[in-house]
């Protein structure tokens, strides 16, 4: 605990900060109870420990809308809230691409971002990406060409392979490997994945 | 994680002001390094401005200056036609840096505020004068195979890892930043800094001030250009050293020439002395050797490094080889 919030000057509050802030354009997204606690003159700091914001966002075509403390990842989010664990936690360090969802249509890192942060966007995990019963392309071309081993990396490095085609970065074998280089395996099923991918591409299906 | 404060705001006027002088609070953009620093306890601000709706995303050129704002995503740069087009150093650059998913949400100013580092300032339970000033460098005499042998300090040794940045400081950028009571410029040579006395401070941009963009100036540079980086594995790993290097050749002299390390330095290296040699000479083999070794005069390596001694000046021959071929 820092000093300068143990001061007993309520002039200095975060509440006090907070009222002059809301009066530019800033969203400040203040908790209710965190000015109920600075109103009983409770520790604000040990409040907001406790505190959830606000959250709307579409997944797989849902929308949810939740509250959710600023510290939970987008990654946790998915998988402890949503129980979508076909997202994996490798590293969760942005270092395997284990956890690459598509956000707004671009993959990114889950691990790496607050659920918070994805406000209003629309997130694609490898739940939403066969449609039905239906596999889609990248996810039988995965099959077909033996694309994995364990299959821990295999959700991330799918909605990676997706992507890459979807950028027009898989034209040889060279730039698939430089545009896949986010996603690591360790069972080493490389040649495979980039055979998929090559699959895919020349296949000419919409993916 | 331990929890923080998440403020979201929409201008960078309101950005700013929510700001403030609080040294606990961090601008949000990509998150893409502090995040990681947060999970790690490495940093823990007690507030985080999210300013990723903050319009300043924008790519575009204004008389003879490329404007980039600092929201652009790294993916947005390297693929802009623009910047293709007129600064294909910063583009390959950028491609060469960090991952897919990475580039697509890393910034430019994320990228120049990513924390110069090494495995000791990440691992809490090391003395690091750069995470807590004062405990030691543990890199010195540790394990130091990563870390600079340009511009070092007693306090710190650790290099910044960016690719951006190297080509950034190559083509004569200017950093605009933006407080309360307005704007400043400030080239990009002197954004980041060495370590001296003070590593836990990596560059100048003061507490209460936020990054707005880039100006680049258009150059004559498009045509003779390479980034060499040379790492441990083909791709998404950090340099062991980089070169970006550029030139114009008329009637056979090289009349302009930019060339700049990473991988080697606390900040990006840019190596004047080898320009200012190079400047009205032919592009030859013997020239660029001569370049390379004058940028090695004053190189300093400390046992597991000791080997960028020999690879920092190959890499340099060979970039500007490749920039030669080029055209």
């Amino acid at each position: 605990m820092k000093s300068s919030e143990q001061k007993p000057n309520q002039g200095d509050s975060r509440r006090d900060f907070l009222k002059k802030t809301s009066v530019i354009t800033a969203i400040a997204l203040t908790p209710g109870t965190a000015i109920k606690a600075a109103e009983n003159n409770a520790d604000e700091r040990f409040a907001e420990l406790f505190e959830k914001i606000p959250l709307k966002l579409t997944v797989n075509n849902k929308t949810y809308q939740t509250t959710v403390e600023p510290r939970v990842t987008l990654l946790d989010y998915l998988r402890e809230e949503l129980h979508l664990t076909g997202t994996k936690k490798g590293c969760d360090h942005g270092q395997c691409g284990a956890c690459t969802v598509h956000v707004d249509g671009q993959r990114v890192n889950a691990c790496l971002s607050l659920a918070v942060m994805n406000e209003g966007k629309k997130i694609t995990t490898i739940e939403g990406l066969a449609n039905g019963d239906t596999l889609h392309p990248m996810q039988a071309a995965f099959i077909k060409h033996d694309g994995f081993q364990c299959g821990y990396c295999t959700p991330g490095q799918i909605m990676s392979a997706v992507a890459c085609v979807r950028e027009g970065h898989a034209n040889s074998r060279a730039e698939i490997s430089e545009y896949m280089s986010g996603n690591i395996c360790r069972c080493g099923a490389y040649p495979n994945i980039v055979d998929a991918i090559i699959e895919v591409k020349e296949g000419g299906e919409t993916v | 994680m331990i929890n923080f404060q998440y403020l979201r705001t929409t201008t960078a006027k309101s950005a700013i002001a929510l700001l403030g002088k609080d040294k606990n609070a961090k601008f949000l953009a990509g998150g893409t390094n502090l995040i990681d620093l947060m999970k790690r306890g490495v940093t823990a601000p007690e507030k985080l401005i999210d300013i990723n709706h903050v319009p300043l995303k924008q790519i575009r050129q204004i008389g003879n200056k490329i404007h980039i704002g600092a929201l652009a995503s790294n993916t947005a740069v390297a693929d802009h036609p623009l910047i293709k087009e007129k600064l294909p150093l910063l583009s390959r650059a950028l491609q060469a840096g960090a991952s897919a998913q990475l580039r697509n949400v890393a910034t430019v100013g994320g990228n120049m505020m990513q924390r110069t580092r090494c495995g000791y300032f990440y691992d809490i339970e090391m003395p690091c004068n750069k995470r807590q000033p004062g405990t030691g460098c543990g890199a010195m005499e540790g394990f130091n195979r990563m870390h600079a042998i340009f511009g070092t300090s007693e306090k710190c040794i650790a290099v910044h890892p960016s690719d951006m940045c190297v080509a950034l400081i190559a083509l004569d950028a200017e950093v605009i930043l933006a407080n309360a009571k307005g704007e400043r410029k400030l080239s990009f040579k002197d954004f980041h800094r060495l370590a001296g006395d003070t590593p836990q401070l990596d560059n100048n941009l003061k507490a209460d001030e936020m990054i707005i963009g880039l100006e680049i100036p258009t150059n004559n540079l498009a045509k003779n250009y390479h980034y060499l980086k040379v790492r441990d594995r083909a791709s998404y790993a950090f340099a062991l050293v980089s070169v970006a290097a550029a030139f114009e050749i008329v009637n056979n002299k090289i009349t302009d020439v930019r060339l700049a390390m990473g991988g080697v330095a606390h900040k990006p290296w840019r190596l004047t002395a080898s320009e200012i040699f190079l400047k009205g000479k032919e592009a030859s083999l013997t020239n660029f050797e001569q370049a390379a070794q004058l940028a090695m005069k004053d190189a300093k390596s400390f046992g597991g490094n000791d080997f960028k001694l020999k690879l920092a000046p190959n890499t340099i021959i060979e970039a500007l080889n490749l920039a030669k071929s080029k055209a």
